[in-house]
């Protein structure tokens, strides 16, 4: 078991009807590094995030994480297993106030929540555990609010907290800055490297000054397969990614 | 403060209750009771766990058929007939659960219907449930042996006890900390797995508990009126449970209550336009989903709450 890497993909391949949006990638997750995989749209970013959770199965290759091949499990198993994800577009329980939204997180943990006779109540003593989360967002003051009615940004530190609820070992961001106003992106990266500090990330983004300021380690995806890796300074300094990427972007 | 309010809620529902049979007609009030049961049951499904089943028909008739059966032929008392039909509740809705669980929307809404259909034709096809005819002249008998049911007023207390049992039990179930996980479930499935939960098992619970009420429901109809027929597993009928949610206010307690005894009371007071009742319910919930999208109950409290 090699504990160097937390997650690693070998020859990860997605095939859909004739169209191969991965083909073949390796990729490997330094344990407690902030990686980043990023790319053109359409280089099947979102594709590998939703093998990585399960959400797809790849058609060939293997997933190994902690060790153990994942490969073939099921969503809410990995999510168990501490590997959990966000989403693109915010994923938060809407018609729930902000503070069920975190506590029905929590729940999972404290094994009751097959538990249909007894009353909510039986929960109360997640409670502190919950505001504490919120105060790390710095949404406790929010805490009865029906969340459909936050403001974007909160919403996307809502499902963060709701997120690190579940304690995961690797997080998984796709595109957390995605949408959001100037003012909450900063915020989020504050969040995010505060998280990160004890567990390891790996997130999709194209914001590339969040990705430089952020990052430990870049992946650069093309035509779904590597095209580049390394640290920002060598990934924006090699040519091909220069091509590739850059040249779209500008 | 939303804990008091829920509390004289269920204080003035259990007390109107008591006195509804000295002011209305016990026996239109019992028929709305067994529908209310019924629409709370799949109000669990639709408006807490955003699954829309078009098969509970299936659940409701055949258990009348089933606890009728039993009563009549086997001479069981009637409480234990009851049990029996919302065990046979819990038992379809395990088959059809299982079926169909793994699929979404319109194709879970699909497969609920095939395998009602089949259980329709099953009840038409078999001697023991009397074919067109149905199952009639079922005896009330005496509960626990003591307590004479064919007086009305006793039956209607008897039919108020089990409507008030399942109706706490849906609201604890709400309630509860695999409540809020259903709830998750119906605001964003992908988001609830993503957190670690089987999903699937959630959905096939609330699903099964859904099916045992609405047999129990069923039942309890069937002993009311001493009739079990195929109009209670027509499809008609799981489009009816559907129409009492949906206008007394999908996903809130009250509502399929409140749905249930509209359109029990407009079944009733319609009756003399003949035919013509289903176009007057159909205008009906035409305005209703138009008007009030949240449905009356929904709609009210939104308004209160407002405030």
């Amino acid at each position: 078991m090699n504990m160097e890497y937390i997650l690693e993909t070998r020859g990860l391949v997605k095939e859909f009807k004739g169209f191969t949006a991965v083909a073949g990638v390796d990729l490997k997750v330094r344990r407690g590094s902030i990686h980043a995989l990023i790319g053109p749209n359409g280089a099947g970013k979102t594709t590998v995030f939703n093998l990585l959770t399960k959400f797809l199965e790849p058609t060939r290759g293997a997933i190994v994480y902690r060790g153990q091949d994942i490969t073939w499990r099921r969503p809410a198993q990995v999510a168990r297993m501490g590997l959990v994800r966000s989403f693109q577009i915010s994923a938060v329980f809407p018609h729930l106030s902000v503070r069920d939204n975190v506590r029905v997180a929590l729940q999972r943990a404290s094994g009751k929540s097959f538990h249909f006779w007894r009353s909510e109540r039986s929960l109360d003593g997640l409670n502190d555990r919950v505001m504490a989360l919120l105060d790390e967002v710095d949404l406790r003051s929010f805490a009865d609010v029906v969340t459909v009615e936050l403001p974007y940004g909160r919403k996307r530190a809502l499902e963060l907290a709701t997120t690190l609820a579940v304690d995961p070992e690797l997080l998984l961001l796709d595109e957390p800055t995605s949408g959001m106003g100037h003012e909450d992106v900063g915020r989020v990266t504050e969040l995010i490297r505060r998280v990160a500090q004890q567990r390891t990330v790996l997130m999709v983004e194209h914001n590339l000054s969040l990705v430089a300021n952020l990052s430990d380690r870049i992946t650069v995806l093309q035509h779904g397969s590597v095209l580049a890796e390394g640290s920002y300074a060598e990934i924006s300094s090699n040519p091909q990614v220069m091509e590739a990427y850059m040249g779209n972007a500008a | 403060m939303t804990f008091d309010r829920t509390r004289l809620g269920f204080i003035a529902l259990v007390a109107a209750g008591l006195v509804a049979p000295y002011l209305i007609y016990p026996v239109f009030l019992m028929k709305g009771l067994c529908f209310a049961l019924f629409a709370c049951a799949f109000n669990l499904l639709l408006g807490y766990t955003g699954l829309l089943s078009f098969g509970h028909a299936a659940f409701f008739g055949s258990a009348a058929y089933l606890s009728g059966h039993v009563i009549k032929e086997l001479g069981v008392p009637p409480e234990v007939g009851i049990l029996i039909g919302t065990l046979l509740g819990l038992g379809l809705g395990l088959i059809f659960g299982s079926l169909a669980i793994r699929r979404q929307g319109i194709y879970f809404a699909m497969i609920t219907l095939a395998l009602a259909q089949m259980v329709f034709f099953l009840c038409l096809q078999i001697k023991e449930t009397g074919g067109e005819d149905g199952l009639q002249g079922i005896p009330r008998g005496r509960l626990f042996g003591a307590i004479d049911l064919s007086d009305t007023l006793t039956m209607y207390y008897f039919v108020l006890a089990v409507f008030l049992i399942g109706f706490f039990f849906i609201y604890r179930v709400v309630h509860s900390p695999f409540g809020q996980v259903l709830k998750a479930i119906r605001e964003n499935e992908p988001r609830a797995i993503s957190l670690g939960y089987d999903t699937d098992r959630f959905k096939l619970i609330a699903f099964v508990l859904s099916a045992g009420l609405s047999g129990l429901a069923g039942a309890t109809k069937a002993l009311v009126f001493q009739l079990a027929s195929l109009t209670d597993v027509h499809w008609q009928m799981s489009g009816e449970v559907v129409l009492m949610a949906l206008v007394g206010g999908v996903g809130t307690i009250y509502g399929p209550l409140a749905g249930a005894f509209i359109i029990v009371t407009m079944q009733n007071y319609l009756s003399g336009f003949g035919s013509w009742v289903t176009i007057i319910m159909g205008c009906v919930f035409v305005a209703c989903v138009l008007l009030f999208r949240k449905g009356v109950v929904g709609e009210l409290s939104g308004l209160l709450t407002r405030r």
